[in-house]
């Protein structure tokens, strides 16, 4: 059961990148040309997630813990540190290059294309670079 | 600036969005932070890999039920360069692992949270973004 809701979870994830356009690099790109032809779609996209769980959370925050884990995981850190703020900078240049962010992205293997696959495959070995560089 | 009706869809997507984060977090008490959920999966310390799987192959999956129903046309454009293509992919890994989230966790999940960090990460990736399709199409391009 506690599967099942994870799987429809991803699903909803994947039927709201699509249905928004997110999953298409250049909506995504039009959307960030803030200086050429803007498209401000995407800004109802995440309006419409924020909204949504800024209000749904509150409520899920008055129970004691979730359905199927003994606590919230929620992150503990709370200094704005050169990490955060290094890292969303280059996360937003890779962003800006190709158009794709990590969920987008993954939700691209859908279509069998090239550019997604290569993608992702690039982006997991950023990933394993950042978890070295951080441990060491 | 297009009809207010085409912006019902991506207000419906990201209603959805939001819809699988609260999920997400109800049933595991999880933040829905793609760049979180995929990079632990090459973590050797992590223990709980089968859900975060699940949740990866339930996005490819929703997106595939879209594209049986509602068949987007392919490809989205023409191809970038494969070099530009692996830069990209590794600057995305490597900053939104380094920065502890991506435009869902910090975006939606972390800003949702009223998250000082997020709501910095957010405006960073933002402007960086911004201004590399800026660099792109009016200056370089």
């Amino acid at each position: 059961m506690k599967l099942f809701l994870v799987l429809c979870s991803g699903i909803l994830f994947g039927l709201g990148l699509s249905i928004s356009e997110m999953v298409n690099p250049t909506v995504v790109l039009n959307f960030l040309d803030v200086f050429g032809q803007w498209d401000p779609s995407l800004i109802f996209v995440m309006g419409g997630a924020l909204l949504t769980v800024a209000i749904g959370f509150r409520w899920i925050f008055i129970r004691q813990k979730p359905l199927f884990s003994e606590k919230f995981h929620l992150p503990t850190a709370k200094d704005i540190d050169k990490n955060l703020v290094v890292g969303s900078a280059i996360f937003g240049i890779g962003w800006g290059l190709a158009g794709y962010c990590p969920g987008p992205v993954i939700a691209g293997l859908a279509y069998l294309q090239f550019e997604p696959i290569l993608f992702c495959f690039a982006m997991f070995i950023g990933f394993k670079i950042s978890q070295l560089v951080k441990n060491k | 600036m297009q009809s207010l009706s085409s912006y019902l869809s991506p207000l419906f997507g990201g209603f959805l969005i939001g819809c699988s984060a609260l999920l997400l977090m109800l049933v595991l008490g999880r933040i829905a932070g793609i760049s979180g959920i995929a990079s632990s999966l090459l973590n050797k310390g992590t223990t709980d890999k089968i859900w975060r799987l699940v949740f990866i192959i339930g996005i490819i999956i929703g997106a595939l039920l879209l594209q049986l129903v509602l068949p987007k046309s392919l490809p989205f454009r023409a191809e970038l360069s494969t070099i530009v293509i692996v830069i990209a992919g590794l600057l995305v890994g490597f900053g939104s692992h380094y920065g502890s989230g991506c435009t869902s966790g910090h975006g939606v999940c972390g800003i949702g949270r009223f998250s000082s960090r997020s709501i910095v990460a957010t405006i960073t990736f933002m402007v960086t973004a911004a201004i590399t399709v800026f660099i792109i199409r009016h200056m370089v391009g």
